[in-house]
């Protein structure tokens, strides 16, 4: 039934794109290219996961990212349990601590965690005796999002070398620019980003990619747009000074978009804000937009992610790495 | 086609280090040939003749701060009675501040300025847009399209803003247009309440004051954001020796940075607020004459870019007060030149390089093409006697506010006529 066999990841983590290598990486992604034949193809419950318990642990509300994982672990046959926990703004630490020993307690094989700080998929890592996923840790990393535009980009594209790919917009917050940056550059591709000074981080040159602050600039000869998505409390001032303003000189338009290569594809981790970092007549055009397809590659990506670190669990029994 | 031949002129072009008797002649209002040869083969047929006597022609002046009170404060200063004081101060170009009411920090009050100059001013008027919300100090303003409406630079006027994280950002974000960011260096804690330089004459006095090290804490604090952010940065006025030499280090380590100082720094000192004279009560305040000669210093040495009027119209309620209770504030456009002029007839400085503190200079520093005589420019244009001596008087000035700190001084250097594009703008009556 899986089209690849064999060990695929060496960690029994996924905690970011960073510690990937490039085989690791084209594993996932062949593996996740399965997933997408196997999904369309009507095949959509396996058995894989039977009798492994999946937690999805959710600091941060996330629809989209939750859900997709949800799906994934059901598809593969494992026990879902999602938990949507509500921290108040003191003693996060010791909370995160006090979570990770009651999660311990219930035994689960694979743990999905979202929070909002930088380094707490790691940190529960270290504490738990289960597989952790990140699914995005403060400004830090997500990568099953890169996972995932990697795909869809692979799977337009055929390969990611030499493509230049434009991250645009609020790249300061971003952990999926930060993991994109990594892994797409680890796959050969070319990675410029594009935003105002105010939203760019300290030393983001030495991260190996362009940096440009006009989007015309970055923009041309570009293969591949990533838009990120400007979070509200953002807009009012503190780093743009307004919502117009800003799509005025970095939302991505018809007019910005002509700057791109001929049958540039324009990408979105979503939610997106229509009329501030995109514009809905680009959002909308199947010819451009694949943000929907992200969407499909997010299950399917999610499937292979869990199917590889399945493979390092103890047959019928907890992880043992 | 008009034509106007200034001919027995002394021609003063700082940019070109131009300093010759010659003519120069205007056609349809642009500057169409000059030199210390022209019409030596005889004079142009069918121009009007201006005859120069020897007096000065050079590039009309630029401002590069003058506070108005239009919109909001119209009884204060308009557009247009600022327009006709620097006319007659042979300014040519003004940049106004921001400061009004409402303050101007959204695209169409921008536009505003520049429709209002239109109508009704009679020099050119450059709009500075604020930096932050309601000068607030908080929100960062549309630089972006402020900038494409027409705003020159970015500055709360004189104003600090006080918290550096945002001073940070804002430079940041200047930065990403190329945009000019004006600052005022006073930190507002240590200089709030306060009416005067603190000195042995405010002890004396008995007048709250301000250490002179509230400058030198914001333009070393300032130098070191631009150092993380790269803006273009323009102190709009300094008074210390220390802000100074601040300035000049930075500017050793190839900062972007340029600074101005006002006419009435340059020529008085904190003894001249004498007995309590509301009219010299300045921001920032007038200070010892070590730094008053730094200044003077500055400017010659070229360390200190321009030179400003600073021109801070106040109405006569507002200053016939208590010094502590007194507003702000001196008007200048009209004894910009004479008082700068000071430096070139103590000695320290040649007419050409005063000038070029408020002719080329400033257009570099705004990136304007005027300032300066080039065939084909407009023919904005001062003439002007600079030996001619003459005593202020407060009653004559055309500024709509009378608030002049050099009533009853003699200056030498005398505005005869100004230009804006071959235009005659201000004329010296006789009796003047």
């Amino acid at each position: 039934m899986r089209a690849v066999d064999g060990p695929i990841l060496k960690s029994s983590h996924l905690l970011g794109a960073e510690a990937l290598s490039i085989g690791e990486i084209t594993g996932l992604l062949d593996l996740g290219e399965a997933y997408v034949d196997l999904n369309r193809s009507g095949q959509k419950k396996h058995s894989l996961l039977k009798g492994r318990t999946l937690i999805n642990l959710f600091f941060e509300a996330s629809t989209r990212t939750q859900s997709s994982f949800e799906l994934a672990g059901k598809r593969l046959g494992a026990d879902v349990l999602n938990m949507s926990v509500k921290t108040s703004s003191v003693s996060k630490g010791e909370t995160l601590l006090d979570t990770a020993a009651t999660l311990n307690a219930m035994q689960p094989d694979i743990l999905v965690v979202r929070h909002q700080d930088s380094g707490a998929a790691e940190l529960l890592s270290r504490k738990l005796d289960c597989c952790v996923v990140n699914a995005g840790d403060g400004a830090h990393e997500h990568p099953t999002q890169a996972l995932l535009d990697a795909l869809t980009i692979r799977r337009r594209r055929g390969n990611l070398e030499g493509l230049i790919v434009t991250i645009c917009g609020d790249i300061l917050h971003s952990r999926v620019a930060r993991s994109n940056i990594v892994m797409l550059s680890k796959l050969g591709a070319r990675v410029r980003l594009a935003a105002p000074r105010t939203l760019l981080p300290a030393d983001a040159a030495r991260l190996g990619v362009e940096i440009y602050t006009d989007i015309y600039d970055a923009l041309n000869g570009a293969d591949i747009i990533m838009m990120l998505r400007l979070q509200l409390e953002r807009m009012a001032g503190a780093f743009v000074p307004s919502t117009r303003e800003y799509f005025r000189f970095w939302g991505l338009d018809r007019e910005k978009l002509s700057y791109a290569k001929p049958g540039a594809l324009v990408m979105h981790p979503g939610p997106m804000n229509r009329g501030v970092e995109i514009d809905s007549a680009v959002a909308d055009d199947i010819e451009v937009s694949v943000i929907q397809e992200q969407v499909e590659m997010g299950v399917a990506i999610r499937m292979a992610v869990l199917d590889a670190l399945a493979r390092g669990l103890a047959a019928g029994g907890r992880n043992a790495p | 086609m008009s034509r106007l031949a200034f001919l027995n002129a002394r021609l003063a072009d700082p940019a070109s280090k131009l300093d010759v008797p010659g003519a120069l002649l205007v056609e349809n209002g642009r500057v169409a040939d000059f030199g210390a040869r022209l019409f030596n083969d005889g004079g142009p047929s069918g121009a009007e003749i201006v005859d120069c006597k020897g007096r000065v022609l050079a590039p009309g002046l630029i401002d590069m701060r003058v506070f108005t009170g239009e919109p909001g404060s119209e009884h204060r200063e308009t557009l247009q009675s600022a327009s006709i004081a620097a006319a007659a101060g042979g300014v040519t170009t003004i940049v106004v501040m921001p400061n009004t009411d409402p303050v101007i920090d959204e695209p169409s009050l921008v536009d505003f300025i520049k429709r209002r100059a239109a109508a009704t001013a009679c020099v050119r008027v450059l709009p500075m847009a604020a930096l932050t919300r309601q000068l607030g100090g908080e929100v960062m303003t549309e630089i972006g399209l402020l900038m494409e409406a027409g705003a020159v630079a970015f500055t709360d006027g004189d104003r600090t803003i006080a918290n550096a994280r945002v001073m940070r950002r804002s430079l940041a974000y200047a930065s990403t247009f190329g945009a000019l960011v004006v600052g005022h260096a006073e930190d507002p804690e240590l200089s709030m309440g306060t009416a005067m330089n603190e000195c042995e004459f405010a002890t004396r006095l008995g007048i709250p004051a301000a250490p002179a090290e509230a400058e030198a804490i914001i333009v070393e604090r300032d130098i070191r954001l631009l150092e993380m952010t790269g803006a273009r940065y323009h102190f709009g006025q300094i008074s210390t020796r220390a802000s100074l030499e601040a300035i000049m280090a930075a500017k050793a380590r190839g900062l972007p940075i340029t600074c101005a100082v006002s006419a009435h720094h340059l020529t008085l000192n904190e003894l001249d607020v004498g007995s309590y004279l509301t009219f010299r009560k300045v921001k920032p305040p007038l200070r010892s004459e070590a730094d008053r000669n730094a200044m003077v210093e500055g400017v010659a040495a070229g360390a200190i870019d321009a030179i400003v009027s600073s021109h801070d119209p106040q109405a006569a309620d507002t200053k016939r007060q208590t010094f502590a209770h007194a507003a702000f504030g001196a008007v200048g456009l009209e004894t910009l030149l004479p008082a700068a002029l000071m430096l070139h007839h103590n000695g320290g400085a040649s007419l050409l390089h005063v000038l070029a503190a408020m002719t080329a200079a400033p257009a570099r520093i705004l990136g304007l093409d005027s300032g300066r005589l080039v065939k084909g420019a407009a023919a904005d244009l001062v003439l002007f006697d600079p030996d001619e001596p003459f005593a202020v008087d407060a009653s004559a000035l055309r500024s709509r506010a009378r608030n002049t700190p050099f009533e009853g001084r003699t200056f030498e250097g005398r505005i005869h006529r100004t230009y804006l594009e071959g235009e005659c703008v201000f004329e010296r009556s006789i009796s003047q």
